[in-house]
């Protein structure tokens, strides 16, 4: 197993080939933020939160899709970096109807934890305000579509842990909207194995249980390794 | 209302579902070619209707989603019914700086917006970027063909002469 040797904010770090500079940061106590990333998961990169600069480069490059190079020199917080995470952050907020005083997620939720985090205290952009529907046919969850920022976790973790592939990502740019089987109502879904998880995992309160009030719903986020790694690891009991 | 093309009418022998099954047996029945097959079944029956897809996800061994999820990425496949006419107006920036919002006000004001059907079901009208005929700026493709250096005045005398009110 061959390792790299990097600089990750002046801290000299080692890391497996293949591995990303975002997990090699974790490891090693550098927190880069993101919202389309969880571990158990595979990365697509969508949130671009995670970018970072390397020395040498000229653009920004995702973190959670970069692997790390002999030699790398990254910065992950500088003064650039956070001005273009707190415009994402803002673009994501102007993009849907956020309303944190009404949400099932109030308190707990990762959108908010973030903007909170960089200092975004009001948007300079003007709010879209799309009219989206609320689907709450399923038995146990409901799907907000004005809290979603597209990060397709639900999607990637319906896909590849549970295996069942219900959701999916309907049309295309910020029209996007997640939908089951073919667009019709949750609770109508042929393949919904009702298992939970892309509620887990949703960062934001797009995806809750049903009969959490506002700031009630709160989410495991541990689940998903316990899930994954489980049976290798013989945790039979959690 | 247009007949539903999942289901064939008895009169006139159809065929169609015959064709997209050898399209897919073309291709092995692959779920990698489903955008091929997708556009074999658009040419066939005009638009891809959600039955359409369902039986597309079945014999292509997709989820249901990832197939709708690609048939609305692409604007070239339509899930309504396309209108009897087709016009395509060309909005690369040849077309535009020669005209070609004008032509596409008069397709709005009398059929409908952009990406639509008008209501009675006679025109479809579109916008499409670059179409590669900017000598021929302002483009329109209808039904198929180019209609080159396009006026209003000619365009509103092809409206009158379909029958477009």
């Amino acid at each position: 197993m061959s390792v790299k040797t990097l600089v990750i904010d002046g801290k000299a770090v080692t890391g497996r080939a293949g591995e990303t500079i975002f997990n090699v940061a974790w490891e090693n106590g550098v927190r880069i933020p993101r919202l389309c990333h969880v571990g158990g998961l595979s990365d697509v990169g969508a949130c671009r939160l995670c970018l970072v600069e390397i020395e040498g480069q000229r653009k920004l490059a995702a973190a959670c899709l970069t692997p790390v190079e002999e030699g790398m020199v990254v910065h992950t917080s500088s003064e650039r970096l956070k001005e273009h995470r707190r415009l994402i952050l803002e673009l994501l907020l102007a993009e849907r109807n956020h309303v944190c005083a009404v949400c099932v997620m109030n308190g707990a939720c990762e959108l908010q934890d973030l903007a909170a985090e960089l200092g975004v205290d009001h948007v300079r952009l003007r709010y879209r305000f799309p009219k989206l529907g609320v689907d709450t046919s399923h038995e146990r969850f409901g799907q907000d579509q004005n809290r979603c920022i597209l990060c397709t976790r639900c999607v990637r973790v319906c896909d590849e842990v549970e295996g069942a592939h219900t959701k999916d990502v309907f049309g295309r740019g910020s029209g996007s909207l997640i939908i089951n089987d073919m667009g019709g109502p949750w609770g109508e879904s042929d393949t919904c194995t009702s298992c939970g998880k892309c509620v887990q995992v949703c960062p934001t309160g797009a995806l809750f249980s049903k009969g959490k009030s506002v700031a009630e719903m709160r989410k495991d986020r541990g689940f998903l390794k316990y899930i994954v790694t489980a049976r290798e690891k013989r945790e039979w009991i959690r | 209302m247009p007949p539903d093309a999942s289901k064939p009418t008895a009169t006139v022998k159809d065929n169609r579902e015959k064709m997209l099954e050898r399209a897919m047996s073309r291709h092995h029945y692959s779920g990698d070619a489903l955008i091929e097959v997708l556009h074999a079944a658009q040419e066939l029956y005009g638009f891809l209707s959600i039955p359409l897809l369902q039986s597309i996800a079945r014999k292509l061994r997709l989820p249901p989603s990832r197939v709708l999820g690609v048939a609305t990425f692409y604007h070239f496949f339509s899930l309504a019914p396309k209108g009897e006419h087709f016009f395509q107006v060309c909005t690369g920036t040849a077309c535009y700086v020669a005209g070609a919002q004008s032509l596409l006000d008069v397709l709005e004001r009398r059929c409908c917006k952009s990406g639509g059907t008008s209501p009675d079901g006679k025109v479809s009208v579109q916008s499409a970027r670059c179409i590669g005929s900017c000598g021929l700026a302002p483009a329109v493709i209808y039904d198929g063909k180019i209609l080159a250096r396009l006026t209003p005045e000619q365009l509103n005398a092809e409206l009158d002469r379909i029958g477009v009110k």
